[in-house]
């Protein structure tokens, strides 16, 4: 029997989301901002099933499957655009791809 | 089983740390899968079973084998040299700073709402099932199509034309 | 008699508008004929008018009439009307003769110049104007024939325009006016916002039964008035532009800036004489500012090298001689002077014009010299005309116009002995000067050559106005030399009588007195400027000299306090400050536009960052409420 307290448990996604904001900002190449960005998806999940728990409804984990479904596509889709930075830009940087900016 | 909880919290919470900041793409990403399986593990102490196999199947097993493929498609990180010279030490204060600030909003809020204790009640895969294909049938229609649209966006996406210059209109 | 009142102003506006229309294409002659014709018909209808005036004395005293409606708009009711009473038949003889005499002049003046049929043109438009100034019934219309004597004073002065100085010298005339007219038209709005009526006479009736005499409202409207009165007499503190006036032709100067235009200021204060009775102080006023310009006049025109410009400086004098009368309450006196003075100013000017032409354009008394035998006509002419100037006692018309100043001046009620004690030094000093001028100009050896002696038609106009001099003056004789009061009875219809102090000085003395002082100026003027000229040789380089020639530094004064700061202002704004406002809402919004587009640089980071700092903010603002 799982005695831990819901805040501890909620708190443990927030750590993980936090880390992920972490490492979003601060990397430069766009491989590992998505993989960040993978594991803030990663603690929205879990923060549903905690809930679901929370509540004894399977409707936590219904979303957590939705949330799956859309992370997939999403990173392929992200990945598939990656591949064509890089093979315009030659390079993963996401400092350097910032043509779409003011002129002044 | 509180201590497995905390446990496995503690090696996510490590795991992802390192992932987020390796200077081996390959290295992140395997850190990452860690992390993945570490949160699998206390999904299934949050009496979540499905979840927590279709954790390790999907995320870890299909998005990050995607992801591997793609970095080692690109050929990125091998030499570490350019991480090396992105990632400073100094960049990393600005961003933790938000974060704990955002932590101590985090918990500030958490604990001003009081909860009631949970109640050990395993949710069943077909109670699931049950949930999804009565209640949320159209979300999972519109899921399909989704996961289709990604298919079909990535496929467009991923593939590259080769752009052919007439020799007339090469600028030498 | 209507008519005839109707006729009088609109007959050289006639010849205006025939000169100004077809100028180009007439001939001299008939230029000349329709110029001078028309301001002679005028000078006999004004004859005809005033007979008949004179013979329905004392039953009626003035006539109107209402030509046609002019401006009838709520309140305000202005019609074209002319009234004539014995002080506008004064002025009327005397512009309307005098007037027609430098027309006369002109026609040989000005036979070389090539702007013949404009100078008639201006010349009648300004005739009639002065004629609507003094022939108006209500003071809108006095202000319109008021607004039209400026504008011709401005077109004439500057006639000759291709020289750029005479057109400096025409707009400081104009702007110098226009200070007084700013505050005349002030006055006039608070008359007819206290009154509701801008007749005169309605005014007047109102003014003395409402106003408290010495109450705020009197003093305030007739000081503007005064204001009005300064600029167009070129009394202090406005005097500073009738010197430089005389960059016109000498017969504008003497017709406008001699005989007419200059006494329309002692005119509106003769007019509107009850706002002065109802306040004291204004009057007062009047008087010192009469007594200080005559003496400042007086000292600069004996410094003067200029021949016209003594003349200026000696108007300005005369003038505040004028106004020194009219401050003591001696209405017909100041009236009496005005006629006297147009008379021998204008023979003044137009002798000054004959000698200055036939020297080919010299102006400069001390390359003149011997003309007195050259020009034996002119010179008697000019003699007569700076004895009447100097008041030479008896035989003169200037000496009974003074002497009766001088008198009222000390023996009025509101006179006292240090107006009087100024116009007797006045009166040295006019005498001075105007020897001076002669002596300079007309004895001693030749410096410079007429070229040629002046025709009929110059010199014809001369002999009559030093006729006028002399003889003009015996129509207002003292008690002690014949008592005869055939002006001032007349004047009396319409101004008050002067209320004289029953003191214990006779009046003998005092013409006594003047006549010794002016004696002695003449005496003192053959010493020092013919006999010796070497005493004057020093003088006339010492630093005092030069201060009285400068105009006792009035013009550097107001250069210093009033141009140089609009100047330096005006250099401030040349990019145009107000504008600057337009321009500094453009360059703020397109500054905000550089700095927010340093917020989109592209960079995806940068977002995210900028996504957290916010995420951060409202939480932690949302949290903490």
């Amino acid at each position: 029997m799982l005695t831990v307290p819901v805040e501890i448990q909620i708190m443990l996604a927030g750590i993980l989301f936090l880390l992920g904001l972490i490492g979003l900002l601060v990397r430069r190449n766009m491989i590992f901002m998505l993989m960040s960005i993978e594991v803030m998806f990663n603690s929205a999940g879990m923060v549903f099933v905690i809930a679901g728990k929370q509540w004894r409804q399977p409707d936590g984990q219904v979303m957590f499957i939705f949330i799956l479904a859309v992370t997939a596509v999403e990173v392929a889709i992200a990945l598939a655009l990656i591949l064509q930075v890089y093979h315009h830009f030659k390079t993963l940087d996401a400092d350097s791809v910032n043509k779409l900016r003011d002129s002044n | 089983m509180n201590t497995f909880f905390y446990i496995a919290a503690s090696i996510a919470i490590i795991s992802t740390i390192m992932a987020i900041s390796g200077r081996n793409a390959i290295h992140s990403l395997l850190f990452l899968i860690l992390s993945l399986l570490s949160v699998s593990v206390i999904f299934y102490l949050l009496d979540a079973p499905f979840i927590a196999a279709l954790e390790v199947i999907i995320y870890a097993g299909a998005i990050m084998v995607l992801f591997i493929f793609v970095t080692m498609m690109l050929n990125i990180g091998m030499e570490g040299r350019t991480e090396k010279k992105w990632l400073r030490p100094g960049m990393w204060i600005i961003p933790s700073l938000l974060a704990a600030v955002l932590l101590a909003d985090f918990i500030l809020a958490i604990t001003h709402v009081p909860v009631s204790p949970s109640v050990d009640q395993v949710i069943l895969p077909k109670q699931v099932g049950i949930s999804l294909f009565s209640t949320y049938l159209l979300a999972v229609e519109i899921a399909a199509i989704l996961l289709m649209a990604g298919v079909i966006g990535a496929y467009h996406l991923g593939s590259q034309k080769k752009k052919i210059t007439h020799r007339f209109l090469i600028k030498n | 008699m209507a008519t005839y009142i109707s006729l009088i102003p609109a007959i050289p506006l006639l010849g205006f508008l025939v000169l100004a229309l077809f100028g180009q294409k007439l001939t001299r002659k008939t230029i000349g004929i329709i110029g001078a014709g028309s301001v002679g018909i005028v000078a006999l209808l004004t004859l005809i008018a005033g007979t008949e005036f004179l013979k329905s004395l004392p039953q009626v005293k003035s006539y109107s009439v209402v030509v046609w409606q002019w401006i009838n708009a709520g309140n305000l009711k202005a019609d074209i009307s002319f009234s004539l009473d014995a002080l506008s038949l004064v002025f009327c003889f005397v512009i309307t003769f005098v007037g027609f005499l430098i027309h006369v002049y002109s026609i040989e003046f000005m036979a070389k110049d090539e702007g013949f049929s404009r100078f008639f043109a201006y010349m009648n438009l300004f005739v009639g104007s002065m004629l609507i100034l003094v022939l108006a019934d209500n003071i809108l219309l006095l202000y319109l024939g008021w607004e039209g004597v400026g504008l011709c004073s401005y077109l004439l002065i500057g006639f000759w325009y291709k020289e750029p100085a005479n057109g400096y010298a025409a707009r400081k005339a104009f702007i110098i006016t226009r200070i007084g007219d700013t505050a005349m038209i002030i006055g006039i709005f608070i008359l007819f916002l206290s009154f509701g009526t801008v007749n005169i006479n309605d005014l007047m009736q109102q003014a003395s039964g409402k106003w408290a005499a010495g109450s705020p409202i009197a003093v305030l409207t007739a000081a503007l008035l005064l204001g009005g009165a300064l600029g167009k007499s070129a009394q202090l503190p406005l005097q500073t532009w009738l010197p430089d006036a005389m960059a016109g032709p000498s017969p504008v100067s003497a017709l406008i800036h001699a005989a007419t235009m200059v006494t329309a200021g002692v005119y509106l204060i003769a007019r509107t004489h009850v706002l002065y009775s109802l306040a004291p102080i204004v009057q007062t006023a009047i008087a010192i500012i009469g007594a200080l310009t005559l003496l400042i006049a007086g000292f600069s025109a004996l410094a003067q090298h200029d021949l016209k410009r003594i003349l200026a400086y000696s108007t300005i004098s005369q003038i505040g001689y004028m106004f020194l009368a009219l401050g003591v309450g001696a209405w017909s006196a100041a009236v009496f002077h005005f006629m006297i003075h147009a008379f021998f100013k204008a023979l003044l000017f137009l002798a000054a014009g004959v000698v200055i032409l036939v020297l080919n354009e010299e102006h400069d008394i001390f390359k003149m010299g011997g003309l007195r035998k050259k020009m034996p006509v002119v010179y008697m002419t000019f003699l007569i005309g700076a004895s009447s100037l100097s008041a030479l006692p008896l035989i003169t018309a200037g000496f009974y116009s003074k002497d009766a100043i001088l008198w009222y001046s000390i023996s009025s009620e509101t006179g006292s002995t240090l107006l009087w004690l100024a116009g007797i030094t006045g009166a040295f000093l006019t005498a001075l000067y105007s020897f001076r001028m002669i002596f300079i100009t007309f004895f001693g050896e030749a410096k410079t050559q007429p070229a040629f002696l002046p025709g009929k038609t110059m010199t014809i106009p001369l002999i009559i106005l030093a006729v006028f001099s002399v003889f003009a003056g015996f129509v207002e004789l003292p008690k002690s030399m014949g008592n005869i009061h055939l002006f001032s009875s007349l004047v009396d219809n319409t101004l008050p009588a002067v209320v004289v102090n029953e003191t214990g000085h006779s009046e003998i003395v005092f013409q006594l007195l003047s006549a010794i002082i002016v004696l002695a100026g003449i005496y003192l003027a053959y010493t020092v400027y013919l006999k010796k000229p070497a005493l004057s040789e020093s003088f006339s380089h010492s630093r005092l000299n030069r201060f009285f020639e400068k105009g006792w530094g009035f013009d550097k004064f107001y250069d210093v306090i009033f141009v140089k700061p609009v100047v330096w202002l005006a250099e401030i704004d040349k990019d145009d400050l107000f504008d600057w406002l337009n321009i500094g809402i453009s360059r703020l919004a397109l500054l905000m536009n550089r700095l927010l587009g340093i917020t989109q640089n592209g960079k995806l980071r940068w977002y995210l960052m900028s996504f957290t700092v916010g995420i951060a903010l409202i939480l932690t603002y949302l949290i903490c409420r």
